[in-house]
Parts: structure tokens; C-alpha cells; sequence
């Protein structure tokens, strides 16, 4: 059974593929889509905007995710992701200057009996205090 | 291919036969909140140390059993021995001792002789007809669905039953949407299906935004064909030939999951053409979400379905009539769908027998924050915050005082001690300002501030506004801007009025449930704690020590026995001092991030906090 889908209904998939794959969405990726699917660049430029999960910058060698859900704020998520600023030297959706660490705040990551939780490269790292964060992050390279 | 319900039972019949009831076997949790704590290298511990010892023993990567504050979770069977924390050190162990020699591992309970899960207070206390089956299931066997069963209640809709019959016991069942809004599911299936119009949608609403909240994940994760069996049975009620999955990209497992049951049911033709001989086609695929808070809101979910950014349209027309390119669709929650199945197979009146007068069946709660037992609780509607925070959470953690619940996930509110007698279901929690939302349960003790509470959510809910309609954009934007300055020490007289009144407009010009519902955490928390606002504003003191920006370290010289724990997991090298020495904090260098405080040993207790009056010199 074939679904009625419109083609264009598939940008946003396409999307979070190259995001996925290029850990960022370039110009000429965005430029490609809208090519391929015949949508004009400025709608493809709307989306990929308009959600969190993509990113219009290169990112670093190292994803750092510090979950700010409600359970992690209430056990002291903010202090952590001070630190984090701290020790990284960037904000939230920024990468630093050497691209070692790309930083970035997410809603919550649903393993809430571990907050604080940050996560980087995808490995959940749970009950973070302030000091053992920065402990963390001092082993990557 | 199973081509008619006879079939169906039959392989049902076949596959129980196959199993061993007697025979040993490891379930492992495998939900995220376990594989966060190590469950993948336990259950592959498991397999290397069952091969090692030549031993018959099935090793399960289970759905998730809700009890993520002890895990990775580990049940052997078939005594049903429960063990929790299990580590890979304790493999080899719980291997030889307590599947080779029925010996039980005292360290490994919930406590001393609580050997099964059913003895554990914090399952005691609940009614697990939804997330019970998750530590039964391999989620990606299709196998174990259908050997409890699973797949009887589409049997039974598609030979047993016309579609309006279908809609009919959903109604009696009096079931309500458990994405947050509460509204009839039967009434909402009854306007898709008598909807003029062709193709009919229908989608299961997986884009599970609150923080905070993890339920739909779990059953997502844990037992994705109880979702797919459901969402097909309303599909045939309605009259739908496809439906969509909308899942955030961020749960990769539920994603993973849902993709291998779709593909495994459609390799049995359990969906496709002619299911189960009945002449009902349908199909589903995945859709996954991007990361936008707002698409949860069913039209925002619609557009970002059809590819477009999700900003919501006003309703009426609703989707039942004008949905997904224009079609009726019906759009439910996944603990809705995952309660259809229920209510066919076991029919209404089963139902019904759960709950409130208004509110029937039972209801997931995530319980997180400041508890001692996080989780996900599954109680029938009527029960009290106080039995879900004391009997099952165990209550507040290092002997702190509780000082509020805020449910229903940054459009709801927060309940205090007073208020923790009232039964949860739909309509008393609204009356006590919050709502049952999705089933976000946030405990908060002393230490939350509940002015940073309301500040923390405004903020979250000014970045996840689309901007479409202004009462939203500029309205939440303006209240976060003034409890960011209340929690930072700007606040001024007058603004908890102006506070009120901004929330006054922007609940009532808002576009959609969003902005409608985001002055809630505002006003509930003038509501039970205006103290503490008064507090900001008028003494710049936070009662909480929460606020940053209001809170200040000081070493007390007497208490301070130069221990130098504080002064070595300083954040900022703000304290100085060396062994035996009183240790000095320089206020100028303090980034209160409460470290020193949180390790200072007890019994020294020497670290004080100093909120509305300065620091001794």
C-alpha cells in the first residue's frame, strides 16, 4: 500500500539525516534539498531554523549536552552548566575556537532519577555536582 | 502470514508451547533511564557468563519496569527474584548462585527478604495494567506480544465488532486523552469518523516535549505493539486506511524500536491488506519530530507531518475534520493508544472500574526531582500526591523538608503540603491551579526556590514559542523578563501585579494551548507562595537559597576545621586556607555554585548560607 505522501512532506527527514550524518547542515546541503525536492531554498532555510535539532554551524570534536529538565534544574542543573561555560569559554549553541567542544542545553534527556545529567558524545553522564563536571571534562582531547 | 484470528491464536498457542515456563530466565530492563546506568554491558555480562557455565538460560532485554532510581533492574524467573543496582562484578555471581543454586542475593534486594518486585513498596502501591507488561516484552520480539496475547484485541474489533461498535465501548469506557487536555477519546474518534472526506489519518502523538516526563517514552520503548494494536483499532473505527508514529528524534530507542515492530508486524500481515481476513487495509509509517516543543500541540504536529515549521493554527476547523493535508485525522497521545487494546479486550465496564467519576482507568506518572524513588508510577486515577509521594516515592531525600509537586509540565502549576490530600484526576488538579498534563510529577524540597521554579519554566516556554501570535511571544517574554529580575535582586513593588496582569492577556489572546497555558506556573506559584515573591522583591532575599544572585557563601571560623574537602572541589579557587587552617571563602571570586555547602561533612557543618543580609566581614 503506497502512502499519499507529498514528496515535500520528507524535507524535515532529510534533514535530520544530514544533520545526523554531517553533524550540521551547510549551504550547499540546504541548496541540494531544496533542489531535489523542488521547494524553494527560502522554505528549506524556514525549517532548518525553525528546529532545534539542526544546526547551520560546524559543530567540535566533542558534543556536550547538559540536560536542563525540571528534575535536573531542581537538583542543580544551572550550577553545572555554569562550570561548563566556565571551563569550555562558550555559551550554549556556541563551539569554540579550536573546535574541541560544542555546547548545547536539551529539555531533558528522560533519565531523570541520574540528574544532573550532561551527556557528551552521547554517553549519559549522571549525578553530576559542579565539581566532578569539571572533573569530566578535563579528559577529553 | 497470519491470514484470520484462528491463525492468530494458534501461532499465540505454538509460541507459548515452545517456552518453558520452568526455565530459568534473566530479564534485564533496557529502557533508556537503565542503559544510562550500565544495563547494556550487564546484559551482555549475562550472555557471555550463561555461555561460559554451557547453561540453558534465556537472557531478555526487557521494556522498561519503572523503577529507574534503582537500576539496571535484573528479574530472574521463574522465582521472580528482583534484584536492583546489579553491576557486571555481580554477574558471574547472581549465575552461579541464584539460577544454578536458587540462593538469593540479600545485597542485591530491595531490602532484606523483599524478594520479588510485587514486595517492593514502591510497585506495592500501584495499578500497573499499561506499563506492567514492559518487563515481559522484549520490545523487539514480536513473539513475546503475541504470546501474552497480543494482537486479541484487533481480532476481536475487526471480526466481533463494527467499527461504530468500536467507537461506542471507547466511549462508555469513558477514557480521556492523556497528552495533557483530558478530552473524550471516544467523542474525538466519533467526529473523525463521521467526518466527510478521504484518506482518514490517524497518528499517534509520541512528540513527548515536557521535561520532566518520560512515560510515553517508556511504553514507546517498552511494548511499542500495544501502541501499534491500539492506534490500528482506532483506525479501523474511524475509518482510516494510514497512520504516522511522531516521535521525537531524541529517543532514538523508541524510534528504533517502533521501526522494528512496524516491520515485524507487517511481515506477519498485521498490517497491509486484508488484516486478518477482515477486508481492513492500513499501514503506518514514522515520522520523527525535530525538536520543536509546540508540535506536540496537534496542529503544529500536522504541518510539521507535512514538512513545514510547526506553528499552530486556530481551532476550530479541528483535525477530526480539516487535519493532515486537509483530511480528518484523529490524533491521540501514546498512553491513550496504549489503553485501547485494554478496553477492548477486557471491555468497558473493566475500565471503568478504575478511577474517578470523571476520570476512569489508571494514569503513568514520571515522579522525579527531589524524591528519593524517580520513576514512572502507574496509579488509577483518584489516588492522592500524598500516597504517589510518600508511599511510592518514599518521600524527600537527606531528610528534607517537601515543599511542593508541580505537575503537568511547564503549562501546569504547583501544589503545596495543603493541597496533598486532593485525588489526582483531571478536574481536581485543575482546581488546585495545576493540571494533570502528560503526567510530569516534579518534587520540590526547601532548597527550590519557587520564584527561580516559575522563572526556570517562562524560560522555557519564551524559547519554545513559535512567534506566531504576539500575546504569547511578547507576553511570556515580558514575564520571564520580570522573574529574572525578582531572582536576580531587580525586583521592584508592584511587579507580582503586573506579573498577574500579564498573564491575564496573554492567557486569554493566546493562539494556541501553549500561550493559553504558560502564565499557569506563574500564577500558581503567586497563588501558594507569595511569600517568597514578597521576599525577592522587598529584603532581595531568597527563603530558598536558590537564587544565585541573592545567595552568598561564608566559612564560619569557629565550625571550620581546615579539613580542605571545599577548598579542593572549589569550582571557581575561590577559597584559600591550607590543612588545619580556616579556610576563608573571597566573595569576589565566588560563583555560588554551592559546591563547599553540599561537601562540607555534617558534622562540621561549618559552610553557611547567607540570603538578604551580608556576609560577616
Amino acid at each position: 500500500m503506497r502512502s499519499p505522501d507529498h514528496e515535500e512532506s520528507e524535507l524535515i527527514q532529510i534533514l535530520l539525516d544530514i544533520q545526523k550524518e554531517e553533524h550540521w547542515l551547510s549551504k550547499e546541503a540546504l541548496e541540494k534539498v531544496a533542489a531535489k525536492l523542488n521547494v524553494p531554498l527560502s522554505r528549506v532555510q524556514h525549517v532548518a531554523t525553525f528546529y532545534k535539532a539542526f544546526s547551520l554551524v560546524p559543530k567540535g570534536r566533542h558534543e556536550i549536552n547538559v540536560c536542563m529538565g525540571t528534575a535536573c534544574h531542581v537538583r542543580g542543573a544551572p550550577r553545572v552548566l555554569d562550570v561548563v561555560q566556565n571551563l569550555t569559554g562558550i555559551r550554549p549553541g556556541e563551539t569554540d575556537g579550536d573546535m574541541k567542544f560544542s555546547l548545547d542545553t536539551v529539555n531533558c534527556l528522560g533519565c531523570c532519577a541520574l540528574g544532573p545529567v550532561i551527556e557528551v558524545d552521547h554517553e549519559q553522564l549522571g549525578k553530576l555536582a559542579p565539581s566532578k563536571a569539571a572533573e569530566l571534562l578535563k579528559k577529553y582531547d | 502470514m497470519i491470514s484470520s484470528p484462528h491463525e492468530l491464536e494458534q501461532l499465540r498457542r505454538e509460541i507459548v508451547s515452545r517456552r518453558d515456563p520452568a526455565q530459568a530466565r534473566v530479564s534485564v530492563c533496557a529502557g533508556a533511564g537503565c542503559l544510562a546506568t550500565g544495563a547494556a554491558k550487564v546484559i551482555s555480562a549475562f550472555h557471555g557468563e550463561v555461555d561460559k557455565q554451557g547453561l540453558q538460560v534465556e537472557v531478555k532485554a526487557t521494556g522498561c519496569p519503572g523503577f529507574c532510581e534503582r537500576g539496571p533492574i535484573v528479574v530472574i524467573e521463574p522465582e521472580e527474584t528482583c534484584y536492583l543496582q546489579v553491576q557486571t562484578k555481580d554477574v558471574a555471581e547472581i549465575v552461579t548462585k541464584t539460577i544454578q543454586q536458587q540462593k538469593v542475593l540479600d545485597r542485591l534486594l530491595y531490602a532484606k527478604d523483599v524478594r520479588k518486585e510485587a514486595e517492593i513498596p514502591f510497585y506495592r502501591h500501584q495499578e500497573r495494567n499499561i506499563i506492567g507488561n514492559n518487563r515481559r516484552i522484549d520490545p523487539k520480539s514480536i513473539e513475546d506480544y503475541l504470546a501474552l496475547g497480543g494482537y486479541a484485541a484487533l481480532a476481536k474489533a475487526l471480526t466481533q465488532m463494527k467499527p461504530e461498535q468500536v467507537v461506542e465501548e471507547v466511549k462508555k469506557s469513558q477514557l480521556r486523552g492523556r497528552g495533557g487536555a483530558g478530552f473524550p477519546t471516544g467523542i474525538k474518534w466519533e467526529a473523525a469518523r463521521n467526518a466527510p472526506g478521504s484518506p482518514k489519518y490517524v497518528i499517534v502523538n509520541a512528540d513527548e516535549g515536557d521535561p520532566g516526563a518520560f512515560m510515553d517514552r517508556a511504553v514507546l520503548e517498552g511494548n511499542p505493539h500495544s501502541i501499534l494494536e491500539g492506534l490500528m483499532i482506532g483506525a479501523y473505527a474511524i475509518g482510516a486506511s494510514h497512520g504516522y508514529v511522531y516521535v521525537r528524534q531524541e529517543y532514538p530507542l523508541a524510534l528504533e524500536n517502533i521501526g522494528i515492530a512496524i516491520r515485524a508486524a507487517r511481515e506477519h500481515g498485521l498490517l497491509g491488506t486484508n488484516i486478518l481476513g477482515s477486508r481492513f487495509d492500513f499501514d503506518v509509517k514514522v515520522h520523527r519530530g525535530a525538536g520543536a516543543f509546540v508540535c506536540g500541540e496537534e496542529t503544529a504536529l500536522l504541518l510539521s507531518l507535512e514538512g513545514k515549521p510547526g506553528e499552530p493554527k486556530p481551532r476550530p476547523p479541528y483535525p477530526a475534520i480539516r487535519g493532515l493535508w486537509g483530511k480528518p485525522t484523529n490524533i491521540n497521545n501514546v498512553e491513550t493508544w496504549a489503553n485501547v487494546p485494554l478496553i477492548i479486550n477486557h471491555g468497558a465496564d473493566w475500565f471503568t472500574q478504575f478511577g474517578t467519576a470523571k476520570s476512569k482507568g489508571t494514569k503513568i506518572f514520571s515522579l522525579v526531582g527531589k524524591i528519593k524513588n524517580t520513576g514512572l508510577v502507574e496509579v488509577p486515577m483518584g489516588v492522592t500526591l500524598r500516597d504517589i509521594v510518600y508511599k511510592i516515592g518514599d518521600g524527600i531525600p537527606k531528610g528534607k523538608k517537601f515543599k511542593a509537586v508541580q505537575t503537568g509540565g511547564p503549562a501546569g502549576g504547583c501544589i503545596p503540603e495543603e493541597h496533598l490530600d486532593i485525588p489526582v484526576d483531571f478536574d481536581e488538579l485543575l482546581k488546585a491551579g495545576a493540571i494533570m498534563g502528560s503526567g510530569g510529577m516534579i518534587v520540590m524540597d526547601e532548597d527550590t526556590c519557587m520564584v527561580d521554579v516559575a522563572r526556570y519554566f517562562l524560560n522555557f516556554l519564551a524559547d519554545e514559542s513559535c512567534g506566531k501570535c504576539s500575546a504569547c511571544r511578547e507576553g511570556v517574554k515580558q514575564m520571564h523578563r520580570i522573574l529574572t529580575d525578582i531572582t536576580e535582586g531587580r525586583g521592584k513593588a508592584g511587579d507580582i501585579e503586573l506579573l498577574e496582569d500579564l498573564a491575564f492577556t496573554t492567557r486569554n489572546a493566546s493562539l494556541c494551548a501553549l500561550g493559553r497555558s504558560a502564565p499557569n506556573p506563574v500564577l500558581s506559584t503567586i497563588r501558594y507562595f507569595r511569600d517568597e515573591y514578597e521576599a525577592h522583591i522587598r529584603d532581595k532575599r531568597c527563603p530558598a537559597y536558590g537564587c544565585k544572585a541573592l545567595t552568598r557563601y561564608y566559612i564560619e571560623p569557629e565550625a571550620c576545621e581546615g579539613c580542605l574537602l571545599c577548598l579542593k572541589n572549589c569550582t571557581s579557587e575561590a577559597i584559600t586556607g591550607s590543612r588545619k587552617q580556616l579556610h576563608v571563602i573571597d566573595q569576589a571570586k565566588c560563583n555560588q555554585c554551592g559546591t563547599c555547602y553540599d561537601i562540607c561533612p555534617p558534622k562540621f557543618g561549618a559552610v553557611k548560607r547567607y540570603s538578604g543580609e551580608p556576609v560577616p566581614a
